[in-house]
């Protein structure tokens, strides 16, 4: 249990069984009152935000939390299978992953996030390469900066690249924004 | 640290025009006021103060006449964009005064502080234009509204005959101070009993406290009391909020006994007030952040 002079910027809680994290946070005190703690804070499995206040005698639960290293093993119809140091597999859905499950790659090395032993998401690595499988020719004599055109890389994600990306080029992916990074060639 | 300083200044020379006399009391102390909702720094077995106020109050009982001390508090656990748990309290007291007389004093007193500060607004802030909102307007006549009228008005209920102190805390929060103009001042006044602790009942409505508060810059700048003097009524109300703060598991401290002693000996008729330095500075500069009037902002 947490009290509510704990609470803070990034502290992870628990409201009616599911986990949030405090996105803002703002403490306020009328004269000779009690602190009214008014916090914003997310769903860390459907990512919906609400805002939630507390009083100073308020408690607050904890979530049970564990973060496992896993590796990714392969694809079962519409579940992902992980593999951990027991070679005991655990099956993640496209819900869970959402777009991150473009990044995954046979044999990566993820955290995986457990709330009360149920898998709730994953962290990549921040950088994964992937090879360009689809994109047109930039046209020629276009150099102005910060143009892009639509990509696909292998795994089928899409996204945009700089006009001097060619098919067959690597390219790394920033997995926190799903963005083109730089070119590795 | 030029805006503190000319603040500062301003202030004393208020005082000491009017005769008060500067005084300090301790910093360390063995038993701080009881409030139900300020928490006192624990400082080896005793706590730092959160105000000066009993020993001034003791001070009147022993001769002085009119008084005030620009010192540091402390509050624990109260740490936010607009509070410190460390910070800089302005507190004046008078005899044969009741809260009004101080009220007097306060207008005075914040219009002299904006004379001193505001031309200097301009050269110490030019180069962050955003955070620095307008001016105050700090004309008078303030506004003033009753707890009981505001509440009825703004919140829908009556605090001063049907106290829920849970609703009163959230909906001061949430509704009566937002509504409250920021670019002017703003006065509440005439509190529950419950929620003043160390002042005087009204003669014509037991049931509230003589008690009001400063809002300026959408912050709460001041409060102050005609102050309870009753030996008696003030011992009963410091054992209950003890009693409170033993139910809510807070560190209960001893009695302040040489303070009682100090009533029954008797203080006359007095009135004072606390005001917040740093928050009237942020009122005064159109700061909200408390960080923006702190010469170690991150300390």
């Amino acid at each position: 249990m947490f009290s509510a002079s704990d609470l803070r910027k990034g502290l992870k809680i628990e409201v009616d069984g599911t986990p949030y994290v405090i996105t803002e946070y703002n403490f306020m005190k009328p004269g000779k009152g009690q602190a009214i703690y008014t916090c914003r804070i997310k769903n860390m499995i459907d990512g919906s935000t609400q805002v939630k206040q507390y009083r100073s005698n308020d408690k607050v639960d904890k979530p049970e939390l564990i973060e496992k290293k896993l590796v990714y093993s392969y694809k079962d119809a519409d579940d992902y299978v992980f593999m951990d140091e027991n070679f005991e597999q655990i099956h993640l859905s496209e819900n869970v992953l959402g777009d991150q499950r473009y990044f995954l790659k046979e044999e990566i090395e993820v955290d995986v996030l457990f709330h009360n032993g149920q898998p709730i998401g994953i962290e990549l690595p921040i950088f994964v390469e992937r090879r360009i499988e689809f994109t047109e020719p930039g046209a020629k004599g276009n150099t102005a900066t910060n143009v892009m055109k639509p990509a696909t890389v292998e795994g089928g994600y899409e996204l945009q690249v700089p006009l001097f990306v060619n098919e067959g080029d690597m390219i790394r992916i920033d997995t926190r924004t799903g963005e083109y990074a730089e070119r590795v060639r | 640290m030029q805006l503190r300083h000319t603040m500062a200044q301003t202030m004393r020379t208020f005082f000491y025009d009017q005769g008060f006399w500067e005084v300090d009391s301790p910093i360390r102390i063995p038993s701080p006021a009881p409030e139900l909702h300020i928490v006192a720094e624990p400082s080896g077995k005793e706590f730092l103060r959160t105000s000066p106020e009993l020993h001034m109050k003791r001070m009147l009982a022993a001769g002085a006449e009119a008084i005030f001390q620009l010192s540091p508090c402390f509050r624990a656990h109260e740490n936010g964009s607009r509070h410190r748990p460390e910070f800089m309290m302005l507190e004046w007291y008078r005899l044969h005064a009741d809260y009004m007389t101080i009220l007097q004093d306060m207008q005075t007193l914040v219009a002299k502080a904006f004379d001193a500060i505001n031309p200097l607004i301009s050269t110490n802030t030019k180069n962050k234009p955003d955070a620095w909102a307008a001016p105050l307007d700090v004309s008078t006549p303030w506004a003033v509204h009753t707890i009981r009228d505001i509440y009825l008005e703004r919140a829908g209920w009556d605090p001063v005959s049907n106290f829920d102190p849970d609703r009163f805390d959230l909906d001061m929060v949430n509704i009566i101070e937002p509504s409250l103009p920021t670019d002017r001042c703003s006065i509440l006044i005439d509190y529950p009993v419950p929620v003043a602790a160390l002042a005087r009942r009204k003669h014509d409505d037991p049931r509230v406290a003589e008690r009001w508060e400063l809002y300026a810059g959408g912050l709460e700048i001041a409060n102050a009391f005609s102050e309870l003097i009753d030996p008696k009524e003030q011992r009963q109300r410091f054992q209950d909020t003890l009693q409170r703060k033993k139910e809510i598991n807070e560190t209960v401290y001893a009695l302040d006994e040489p303070f009682l002693q100090a009533l029954e000996y008797g203080i006359p008729p007095c009135a004072g007030v606390a005001l917040g330095f740093d928050r009237l500075l942020m009122a005064l500069t159109g700061t909200p952040y408390i960080k923006d009037v702190l010469p170690f902002p991150h300390e």
